[in-house]
C-alpha cells in the first residue's frame, strides 16, 4: 500500500475492472448531492450504476477503468466519495477534465493509462507506479505505460494538493487585535 | 495565430501568446458557485488562510440546485453558503426570490462579458461561452483557491472550430445543433479542448440560442465552449446594468475578441445542417442522438421544460407556440420551469402561464429543478421523461430504472401533448410558407 503516491511509492489493490464513460452521477447520485460528508457519500458511491458495486466496492482496490473516466458533473463529491470508501487508485484509459483536476486536487491518486481496462482481468492485482507513469498486472505479466503527470501536477500532489500548495504560497500574516 | 480561446488566457496571463499544452496562471475575472459546491469550497477556503476573499464583488454564489428546500440537508447546505457569503461580505450572494439558475441568471444581469475568464463551480458554466467568455467548470477546492487568489492554472486547450452553414428547419434552433455535434463526435470528442462555434446558422441564432449550445459543450468532453462576439453579442450585453468591476487581463479589444484567420485549429469541422430538424439524444448519452422521426411515438410519462440549457424566455415562447391550444396527454405530467424570476415575470406578463396552464402544466419557481434529480418533477421507477435539460445518464432525473430523452423546447411541447415522442410539427401543423427559422 502506498503513503504517497507523489515519492514513487508503488500502489498495488484487487483491479476493479469498468468500462468507458463513467459518469459522476454513475459514481454519486445528485439526490445525494445536499450533504458534504465523505463518510455518507462513500456510503452512496454506484448505487444506481450497480447496486452490486455499490456493495462490493471495498478498501484498497485499484478502479481499472475505460475512457471518459468522471465525466459530466464537476462535483468534487465523486473523487471525494472513492476517496473516503478506501479506494487506492484510480486508473482510466483517459478522464474527463474536471474529475482529473478534482482528483489531483484533493490528493486521490490517478493515472491515465490507455489499453490497461481492456487487458485486466477483474479482481486480478494491479500494480501502479504514479511517479514513472506504470501500470502492471503481476499475474498476466501485462505492463502498460501511462501518461507520466506533468512536473506541475506533481508539484501539486507533492504539496499535499491544492489548498497545501496554495497556503503555502499566501503565508497570511497572523492578524493581531489592535 | 492565437484562437479567441488563446486571446483570452494570454491576457489573462499578462503574456503575448499561448499556445497549446501550456500551463499558464491566469487572473480571474468572476467565480461563482451554488448550494452543492460552495460548501464545500468554504471549508477549503478556509485551510488556505487567506482570511478574506481576493475582492468580494468578483464572487457569485447562487442558490439554485435544490431551492426552494424541500429537505433539511439541502438547508443546512445553503445555510453554510448564505453565513460564508455574509462573513465575505459578497455582493453576488442572490437569495432565492432573487436568483434563477445561475447560468440563465448571470448572463441575463449583465455579470458575464465578452473576453471574461471565469470559473465555476459547476460543469456548466460553459455556458457564457455564448457571449464570448472564456468559462469552464471546476472542482469545489479548485474554486476555493481561487477565491483565495484571485488566479487559476490552466492547462491551454486546443481549439476545435466548428462551422455549421446552412438553415436548419423550423423549430430546429442552438440545442439541435449542438445535440446533433455531440452526436457525431461523441461524450468525448472534445475532451480537454475549446469548441468554437461559428458559421450561418450560429450567426442566425439568438444569444440565447448560443448559450444553449455552449451549454452543452462539457457534454462533449469541452473544457470551454466559445461564439465570436458579433453585434448582437454587443447588444445583448450592451442592453444589461453595468457591473461594478472589469477584467482583470490585459484590455481586449472588440476586434481582439475573434480568432486569427490563419488560427491554429487542431481540427476544423464543416457541417451542412440545411434542412436539419429537430433531435432527440436518448437513453443514456447525450451522443446517442436520433432526430424527431426516429424516436416518435415513445410514450412519456413526464415532459420538463427548463433548465440552464434551455429555461430562457425564448425557450419558453418556443414551448408555448406549439403548446397554444393544446392539452398535454392525460397520462403525462408536463412541468415547466423559467429559469429566472425576469423570465418568469415576462412568461406571466406576456401570456406565457395561461398557455401552460391551460396545457395542464405545473410551473415552478426558478431552480434547477428535477434535472439532477433534485425536486419539482424526481421520476420513479420505470418512468420516461422529455426534458430540455442537458444529461440522461441513468438515474439522472430519478430511479435507476428511469429514461430521460434530451430534446429542445419545440420537441418537449409536441411529445408532451401527444404523450409520447412527436415532432412540433405534428402539433403545430405544416410550416407556412416562406417560414422557417433559427431559434
Amino acid at each position: 500500500m502506498v503513503k504517497n503516491p507523489a515519492e514513487g511509492e508503488l500502489i498495488a489493490g484487487a483491479a476493479r475492472v469498468l468500462g468507458d464513460n463513467v459518469n459522476t452521477d454513475d459514481i454519486i447520485p445528485g439526490r445525494y448531492l445536499n450533504t458534504t460528508d465523505p463518510a455518507e457519500l462513500a456510503g452512496h458511491l454506484f448505487e444506481d450504476f450497480s447496486p452490486e458495486l455499490s456493495r462490493a466496492l471495498s478498501p484498497g482496490e485499484v478502479i481499472v477503468a475505460g475512457d471518459n473516466f468522471g465525466c459530466g458533473s464537476s462535483r468534487e463529491h465523486a473523487p471525494i466519495g472513492l476517496k473516503a470508501r478506501g479506494v487506492a487508485c484510480v486508473v482510466a484509459g483517459s478522464f474527463a477534465r474536471i474529475f482529473f483536476r478534482n482528483a489531483v486536487n484533493i490528493g486521490l491518486p490517478i493515472l491515465e493509462c490507455p489499453g490497461a481496462a481492456a487487458a485486466c482481468v477483474p479482481g486480478e492485482e494491479a500494480v501502479v507506479d504514479t511517479a514513472r507513469g506504470r501500470v502492471s498486472f503481476p499475474g498476466s505479466g501485462k505492463t502498460f505505460e501511462a501518461t507520466p503527470l506533468p512536473p506541475f501536477i506533481r508539484e501539486l500532489i507533492a504539496a499535499g494538493g491544492l489548498i497545501p500548495y496554495v497556503a503555502s504560497r499566501i503565508r497570511a500574516p497572523e492578524r493581531k487585535p489592535c | 495565430m492565437p484562437t479567441l480561446a488563446e486571446k483570452v488566457l494570454a491576457a489573462h496571463a499578462g503574456v503575448d501568446r499561448v499556445r497549446p499544452g501550456e500551463l499558464i496562471e491566469a487572473r480571474l475575472d468572476l467565480l461563482l458557485a451554488n448550494e452543492v459546491t460552495a460548501p464545500l469550497a468554504a471549508q477549503e477556503f478556509a485551510k488556505t488562510g487567506a482570511g478574506r476573499v481576493f475582492d468580494h464583488r468578483r464572487i457569485a454564489f447562487l442558490p439554485d440546485h435544490f431551492t426552494p428546500c424541500s429537505n433539511i440537508k439541502a438547508a443546512a447546505e445553503c445555510r453554510k453558503m448564505r453565513e460564508f457569503s455574509r462573513q465575505q461580505d459578497l455582493e453576488l450572494y442572490f437569495e432565492v426570490g432573487r436568483c434563477g439558475i445561475e447560468h440563465a441568471f448571470l448572463p441575463e444581469q449583465g455579470l458575464v462579458r465578452p473576453g471574461d475568464l471565469i470559473t465555476g463551480a459547476d460543469s456548466h458554466t460553459v455556458t457564457y461561452g455564448g457571449v464570448g467568455a472564456f468559462a469552464t467548470g471546476v472542482g469545489s477546492t479548485d474554486l476555493a483557491a481561487g477565491l483565495a487568489t484571485g488566479t487559476a492554472w490552466f492547462r491551454v486547450p486546443e481549439t476545435l472550430r466548428f462551422n455549421f452553414e446552412g438553415r436548419p428547419r423550423r423549430f430546429a434552433g442552438g440545442k439541435d445543433l449542438i445535440l446533433h455535434c455531440i452526436g457525431r463526435i461523441g461524450v468525448d470528442g472534445a475532451r480537454y479542448a475549446a469548441m468554437e462555434f461559428g458559421g450561418g446558422a450560429v450567426s442566425d441564432l439568438s444569444v440565447e440560442g448560443r448559450l444553449t449550445m455552449c451549454n452543452m459543450a462539457v457534454e462533449a468532453g469541452g473544457k470551454a465552449g466559445l461564439v465570436q462576439p458579433d453585434q448582437k453579442t454587443w447588444d445583448y450585453v450592451g442592453s444589461r446594468p453595468d457591473r461594478n468591476f472589469g477584467q482583470r487581463g490585459r484590455p481586449l479589444s472588440r476586434d481582439d475578441l475573434r480568432s486569427d484567420s490563419d488560427a491554429g485549429y487542431a481540427e476544423v469541422y464543416d457541417w451542412d445542417v440545411s434542412g436539419l430538424g429537430p433531435q432527440v439524444a436518448c437513453p443514456h448519452l447525450p451522443s446517442n442522438v436520433k432526430p424527431v422521426e426516429e424516436v416518435r411515438g415513445v410514450r412519456v410519462d413526464q415532459v420538463f421544460i427548463g433548465s440552464c440549457t434551455n429555461g430562457r424566455y425564448e425557450d419558453l415562447a418556443l414551448a408555448a407556440q406549439v403548446l397554444r391550444g393544446h392539452r398535454a396527454a392525460p397520462w403525462t405530467r408536463l412541468i415547466v420551469i423559467p429559469a429566472t424570476p425576469w423570465i418568469w415575470r415576462r412568461a406571466m406578463a406576456e401570456g406565457l402561464f395561461e398557455i401552460f396552464l391551460d396545457a395542464g402544466a405545473a410551473i415552478g419557481p426558478p431552480s434547477c429543478g428535477p434535472c439532477f434529480g433534485g425536486s419539482l418533477g424526481v421520476l420513479g421507477p420505470g418512468e420516461r421523461c422529455v426534458s430540455t435539460s442537458n444529461r440522461n445518464f441513468v438515474g439522472r432525473m430519478g430511479h435507476a430504472s428511469s429514461e430521460v430523452y434530451l430534446a429542445g423546447p419545440a420537441v418537449a411541447a409536441a411529445s408532451a401533448v401527444c404523450g409520447e415522442i412527436a415532432a412540433p410539427e405534428d402539433v403545430a401543423g405544416p410550416e407556412p410558407a416562406g417560414g422557417g427559422g433559427a431559434w
